[in-house]
């Protein structure tokens, strides 16, 4: 699949930079690749032999977002033989959990995704909106439309990788939060409204 | 509109044998000689049946140049013009146009755009181009009026004008055409959505020519005045490429080019009170061949210096021709129309036009001069009225991994 896109290295947002030098991963955020499937490599700090899988992600965005909670999403790619299983993700805008969307009293619902999310063998594994996605949840810095975020993933087996998603205004998955197994909280959305102001 | 292609007619035989087309496949033209030179890329295999080749046709995104104006054209466009907002500015363009750079790289592919809602939409791309075009307003609000190509300012005033607001000007367009209404349709959505943001619709206009298979392609268009519309227009190769597109100079001018979007209204009532020979007299063509009144084809030099049994010449001053003429190849415009049809009034008159559009490395020096001759006494005047008017640098394309307008904002 093609997936040549304008967001190389040509600019990151300040949020991005802070979170990259912050983490030893080479290739993963300076190499100038125009092609965001491959912006996420696997991070050199894996122990040698380890049967774990490779994962990318392929098309990754972040919904823009002025505060509050917003999500990104992508495709998570697993070339390996052997399932992989994401345990957190994080980026310097925002603390960060794994959502899931189940249903709930008639309802569907976002809630934490207990025990990760798991990308089988040979397979990957969709995040979108109205399924499961990498949930910011409470943003530190405005996330403008065109802004990329820096990501990083670590998994079960302990090793991390990195990721940049572009921002992209948005006005879907105004899913209803459910945090640990209450009800919904009232005046919590998934949806922040979309960022207006370019220049804010 | 002849000669914006480089691909000459080619014959129902060579194509079928060429295994572009399904045997007995009856399509020829614009699609079969876009699908050869599809083919040629090795972008798409062959289909099941011709009809469904029309769809998944591929126009290149990347490249030196923009695509859309050497473009053969396509049956449907959409020129979207967006004002931009206060604080939009340089920065905030940069983050803009990588997004629409992007909707437009995976659009024009046959892919859904990111984040794409209606992401089937986005499969049948249908030779689709999108063209980014950069009025007077966004080089002032990006501070680099600098780099606006000189001749990129609002016209003169003409005596024929009647101008409105709500078809004039802008900061940014979006030049938006495929050979299918829905993949126009639908790129347009994806690219707005993406924009609000940054900039707010100032007008669209949407038009229409023939559709694909209708004709063969390189024909010259028909207005809704029955007339061919472009004939004249500079050949591909070096006359086009020195007319239409700036040759040299730094990275934000070269194989630049500029556009002036002009919306007139023809006045079919006025027009139907003619007979024929009235009408061809006020061309100066035929309107069956498009051939100059003094010639028997369309693409015949016209004879300005011909008489007939009256003494007068054959092809009067006051006609189109001849007040639009351009010997000097270097000093022609591109012509790329499309037809628009509004909803016709009570009474049943038309609302029916031409989105006029003229591509040329510099309006002043190539543009004006015929847009003066036109005004000052072009009989078509009597039936025609200029109600929009906008001009924009088409900056040069990008390659893979790059923005359009990077070397204008970069």
């Amino acid at each position: 699949m093609r997936t040549t896109s304008p967001f190389g290295s040509h600019r990151r947002s300040s949020v991005a930079l802070a979170v990259a030098a912050a983490l030893v991963a080479i290739g993963a955020t300076g190499c100038g690749s125009s092609d965001p499937s491959s912006a996420a490599q696997p991070s050199p700090s894996v122990s040698a032999g380890s049967p774990a899988g490779v994962v990318t992600i392929r098309d990754p965005w972040v919904k823009a977002a002025d505060k509050g909670m917003t999500a990104a999403f992508g495709t998570l790619v697993n070339d390996g033989d052997t399932d992989v299983t994401l345990t957190s993700a994080a980026t310097s805008a925002s603390p960060m959990e794994l959502h899931e969307m189940t249903m709930k009293d008639g309802k569907m619902v976002m809630q934490q995704k207990q025990g990760g999310i798991v990308i089988k063998a040979r397979s990957t594994h969709t995040l979108e909106p109205g399924g499961d996605h990498l949930m910011l949840m409470d943003l530190t810095t405005p996330v403008q439309a065109g802004d990329e975020l820096t990501f990083t993933l670590t998994f079960a087996d302990g090793r991390t990788q990195q990721f940049t998603a572009v921002a992209k205004p948005f006005t879907g998955a105004q899913e209803s939060y459910a945090p640990g197994h209450g009800e919904p909280m009232p005046g919590m959305s998934a949806t922040p409204e979309m960022s207006m102001s370019p220049a804010s | 509109m002849t000669g914006t292609s480089p691909v000459r007619p080619v014959s129902r035989r060579r194509l079928l044998t060429g295994g572009t087309l399904a045997a007995g496949g009856a399509l020829t033209g614009a699609a079969a000689i876009a699908a050869m030179r599809t083919d040629r890329g090795g972008r798409r295999a062959a289909g099941a049946t011709p009809v469904a080749r029309v769809g998944s046709l591929v126009e290149p995104f990347h490249g030196p140049r923009q695509a859309g104006v050497a473009t053969e054209p396509q049956a449907h466009a959409s020129f979207v013009s967006l004002s931009l907002r206060a604080g939009t500015d340089r920065a905030a363009l940069g983050r803009m146009l990588r997004l629409l750079t992007d909707d437009a790289a995976r659009l024009t592919q046959g892919q859904p755009a990111l984040a794409d809602t209606e992401a089937e939409l986005g499969l049948l791309p249908a030779r689709l181009t999108v063209t980014f075009g950069f009025g007077p307003g966004l080089y002032r609000a990006a501070g680099v009026d600098d780099r606006r190509p000189a001749s990129v300012a609002d016209l003169p005033a003409f005596r024929i004008d009647r101008l409105q607001p709500a078809w004039s000007g802008g900061d940014l367009l979006l030049q938006i055409c495929a050979d299918d209404a829905i993949t126009v349709a639908h790129a347009q959505r994806v690219l707005l959505k993406d924009s609000r943001p940054f900039a707010t619709v100032r007008w669209v206009q949407q038009g229409f020519r023939r559709s694909p298979g209708v004709e063969p392609g390189g024909h010259t268009q028909r207005n809704l005045f029955g007339q061919l519309d472009g004939t004249a227009n500079p050949r591909p190769g070096t006359p086009m490429d020195s007319a239409v597109f700036v040759p040299d100079g730094p990275p934000w001018l070269r194989d630049s080019t500029t556009l002036v979007v002009r919306r007139i209204s023809m006045n079919l009532e006025t027009w139907d009170l003619l007979g024929r020979t009235d009408r061809e007299l006020a061309v100066g063509r035929r309107l069956d061949t498009g051939a100059p009144l003094t010639g028997s084809a369309e693409h015949d030099e016209p004879d300005f210096a011909a008489t007939g049994p009256d003494g007068l010449t054959v092809i009067p001053d006051f006609s189109h021709l001849t007040r639009a003429h351009v010997t000097d190849d270097r000093f022609k415009i591109l012509r790329r129309p499309y037809n628009y049809d509004g909803v016709p009034n009570a009474d049943g008159h038309a609302d029916a036009g031409l989105i006029f559009t003229s591509y040329q490395a510099d309006i002043t020096r190539q543009y004006l001069p015929i847009q003066r001759r036109l005004a000052d006494r072009d009989l078509l005047n009597e039936w025609t009225t200029p109600i929009g008017s906008a001009v924009f640098a088409i900056p040069p394309g990008c390659p893979p991994g790059g923005w359009v307008g990077e070397q204008v904002l970069g």
